[in-house]
């Protein structure tokens, strides 16, 4: 597959200098921390990494996502000690609320959802530092609000104008919050001090929103201040795939062609689409879910080893796999679609996709979708790459399967091995986190009958009772401003790039095949892996 | 929680029961990452094992609780076995009698977790060089804890003396939510600092480490003064630029941040249970550095 990359190149190596100015600045503040200040050292471990004074402001805090992850991961921090004195957060909506009113939101938000125990005075903490800003996106006195309240605060609580903005609205309100943030000068850092913007997938529906969407916030924001949440990203286990194939010599020596048959990796959800009709519909198993996390899964699977763990060099790697992604030659074959229809999942009868509310009933949307990929290099060539997405399938469960060939030669009667499976490294990515390895070991009695084991590595079993949630981490990072975790522009790029095609076949060959809700999607995903002699795991 | 008891026992016996009490309960030990030796006396038992239990949760350990008894009675080893449904590691306390108290070694040795780290530690009473104790000689790791001593400061200041990397101390795990605080204040340019006070109540190990840190990294005069407590109370640092950087905590839960031309900030600074020190000092265990050069510091200092 060809890409046009002419133009695109150069202005990829224009903006590499200029992230890599931004890099070295943002990595001097590290570095920096540890001259300037003469309490801090790398060898003194215990003290954590806190975020400098800051502000903290929230777009879109009446929504789901504020409720159940970031006002509870913003408790969390502060529980840990993370959150730095003075730390304020400001919420922005259509609300007549007053500051109390969104403290008391805040405040059962992180009874109902925060992961550590509730404590007074880490509350009180964070309670002092909360406002409220009501208005309208489109209501320029709410913002000029906004900024004075900002300033206000700078005053009272000595942030020093350091303020990230979190976007968790739908991306339709990007242009009019962004233009908002620039007129009111509050994109504009004044020396010593910083701006950032948060936002949260999708980035686009295909490559060329995408740009769209990058062209409004890359106006006002440089590159280095944009943080793209993917909170796959952030989750312990997606970062472990790192240390488990970079910190180890156990997996890279056979952590390629030569022993490698194949890896599947999936993301298989047993809820349908609930209330996100408006947004799902249209949109799709591959676009909602295999563009993002399920290609940073790939990339973090199949990358080469980076130079160091700095942003920089971990998205150049990333960014290789992605270019290296070659689809099959025919989509027909290489790809598959599916769509529930009414069936029992989990022991109650569930609707299908065109009968749930504010579907259309001749919706052509995937809530399934199979791939097969390959990945152009030395260490792949030749091993496909199986990504599958499925909303209403037997159960919840992402895991990343690396499926090593059967031994070259097996000295034993073929009756002894009949029911010896092919090794496999299995990364579990939710829920329960770990690591299972799969192999064939002799069943106890004079025969010599040998069967798949597994052999098991849970993550909460050999670490904390529970690990610190993906928006936790995110969030911390974002206030620090270090970047490795998030997406760059390329990488989302390149992702659409991979999957546009993908979409406008499907959007002219057909309809997606159905599936009933509770099963692992349609006969022919399954028989896109049976061509090539294998099958789907059982999960 | 299952218990059991075995009275007149030997490690062996000890061994076999866990691995029977293990497979009875269908979990296998594969999940524990290390071993954690406590070394206590009857009185502090319960306080200890229950802060060590807590901390598992975290870091899923065997936790072998070693208590001496009387050394006049005939020698016999009691133990008494708890594998828990709640906890993800198991418990062993052990009983020692007669001249079997000075050879705990022998029973500790045989029930270490093979080839993960081993960390002993002392809630109460510790041996001079805790790296040439008996016990102390199988781990890697050693904790102690200087306000368990009549005269915590003495003991604190004397801890330089017999340390090998690896040695660590509770008084210094409490300072870390203080040291964290303080050297987030410096993030900021704050430039230097002339000279500096941290109040605690009398007596008290942690004010006399946090001010020998403080004075080593500043570079600056830090004393040590007497407040009503309860624990830390404050740090005063004056800064050649003029005015105060001052953390207060009176409350010992809310503490009060200030500095020159910037308003007072409130954050939380509580004290924490024994078992969140201990899972703190669970989660790294090489040998900190920091640490010791803060104890020469304060060994230098007094002399």
């Amino acid at each position: 597959m060809a890409r046009n990359t002419g133009g695109k190149a150069e202005a990829a190596i224009a903006e590499e200098a200029h992230t890599a100015a931004a890099a070295v600045a943002a990595t001097a503040t590290t570095a920096e921390a540890f001259e300037n200040n003469p309490l801090r050292d790398p060898r003194d471990k215990r003290l954590p990494r806190v975020a400098g004074p800051c502000v903290l402001v929230l777009f879109g805090v009446t929504g789901d996502l504020a409720k159940r992850k970031l006002l509870p991961a913003i408790y969390d921090l502060g529980n840990r000690g993370l959150l730095p004195p003075g730390f304020s957060l400001v919420g922005f909506a259509r609300r007549d609320w007053a500051h109390e009113d969104f403290a008391q939101v805040t405040y059962e938000a992180v009874k109902q959802y925060a992961r550590t125990p509730f404590r007074d005075e880490v509350w009180k903490q964070i309670c002092e530092g909360i406002h409220f800003c009501p208005g309208e996106f489109h209501d320029e006195g709410a913002f000029d609000v906004l900024a004075m309240m900002l300033k206000e605060i700078d005053e009272t609580r000595g942030t020093g104008g350091n303020y990230a903005f979190y976007l968790s609205v739908p991306p339709k309100f990007f242009p009019t919050v962004v233009e908002q943030l620039k007129r009111t000068g509050l994109a504009q850092a004044p020396e010593g001090s910083w701006r950032r913007v948060v936002i949260e997938k999708p980035f686009g529906h295909d490559l060329k929103s995408a740009q769209e969407l990058n062209a409004i916030t890359s106006a006002v924001f440089p590159e280095s201040s944009v943080f793209r949440i993917d909170h796959y990203l952030g989750k312990e286990t997606v970062q472990n795939i790192l240390a488990l194939r970079f910190a180890n010599t156990l997996y890279e020596p056979i952590w390629n062609r030569g022993y490698v048959d194949h890896v599947q990796i999936t993301m298989a959800e047993d809820i349908g689409i609930g209330s996100r009709a408006g947004y799902y519909d249209g949109i799709g198993a591959a676009r909602d879910v295999i563009q993002n996390h399920l290609l940073q899964l790939l990339a973090l699977v199949a990358m080469e080893d980076p130079t160091s763990f700095d942003a920089h060099s971990l998205r150049r790697e990333k960014e290789k796999v992605l270019k290296a992604v070659r689809l099959p030659d025919d989509l027909g074959l290489g790809t598959t679609r599916g769509q529930y229809t009414a069936g029992w999942q989990g022991g109650e009868s569930v609707i299908g996709y065109l009968e749930e509310q504010g579907i259309p009933a001749d919706s052509m949307t995937d809530t399934y979708a199979a791939i097969r990929l390959e990945v152009a290099n030395r260490r792949w060539a030749g091993v496909p790459f199986y990504l599958r997405a499925g909303k209403r399938l037997g159960r919840r469960v992402t895991e990343v399967a690396v499926v090593f060939e059967r031994a070259p030669h097996l000295p034993f009667s073929k009756d002894d091995t009949e029911i010896l499976g092919q090794n496999a490294l299995v990364i579990r990515v939710q829920p329960d986190e770990g690591i299972t390895v799969r192999f064939g070991s002799k069943v106890p009695g004079t025969a010599m009958e040998v069967r798949d084991v597994s052999m098991d590595f849970a993550y909460g079993e050999s670490f904390m009772e529970s690990s610190p949630e993906a928006y936790e981490r995110l969030l911390l990072d974002v206030l620090i401003g270090d970047p490795p975790l998030f997406p760059h522009q390329r990488e989302v790029e390149l992702s659409w790039e991979i999957l546009d095609p993908i979409e406008d076949y499907w959007a002219t060959h057909g309809r997606p095949e159905g599936y009933p809700a509770g099963t692992w999607g349609p006969p022919s995903a399954d028989a896109m892996l049976a061509r090539d002699g294998r099958v789907w795991r059982r999960l | 929680m299952t218990s059991f008891n075995l009275t007149d026992t030997q490690a062996s016996k000890i061994s076999s029961t866990l691995t029977k009490l293990r497979h009875q309960m269908g979990a296998p030990a594969v999940g524990m990452v290390l071993t954690l030796v406590v070394v206590c006396d009857e009185a502090g038992q319960y306080d200890s094992v229950r802060a060590a239990t807590d901390a598992a949760r975290e870091h899923p350990s065997r936790i072998l609780v070693v208590i001496g008894r009387d050394p006049n009675e005939p020698n016999r080893l009691d133990a008494e076995l708890r594998v828990g449904e709640s906890s993800p590691g198991e418990v062993v306390l052990l009983r020692l009698y007669g001249q079997l108290t000075k050879h705990a070694e022998s029973v500790i040795s045989p029930l270490l977790l093979t080839d993960t780290p081993v960390v002993v530690w002392w809630p109460g009473a510790s041996p001079d060089v805790p790296a040439e104790d008996k016990v102390g000689k199988l781990a890697s790791r050693r904790i102690t804890d200087a306000h368990a001593a009549r005269d915590s400061v003495k003991a604190i200041t004397g801890r330089s003396g017999g340390y090998v990397p690896g040695d660590t101390d509770l008084a210094w795990t409490r300072l870390t939510t203080w040291r964290s605080l303080l050297a987030a204040a410096f993030d900021q340019n704050v430039g230097k600092v002339k000279k500096g006070i941290v109040e605690a109540s009398r007596g008290h190990a942690s004010a006399v480490l946090l001010a020998s840190w403080l004075s080593e990294r500043l570079g600056a005069p830090i004393q040590v003064g007497e407040s009503s407590g309860p624990g830390l109370t404050a740090v005063r640092l004056t800064l050649a630029s003029g005015g105060d950087l001052t953390l207060t905590r009176s409350d010992a839960r809310l503490a009060t941040l200030s500095r020159p031309g910037q308003p007072d900030r409130r954050v939380a600074l509580a004290r924490r249970p024994t078992s969140e020190l201990i899972a703190e000092e669970l989660r790294r265990l090489d040998p900190d550095e920091i640490y010791a050069s803060a104890l020469r510091h304060l060994a230098n200092g007094t002399k």
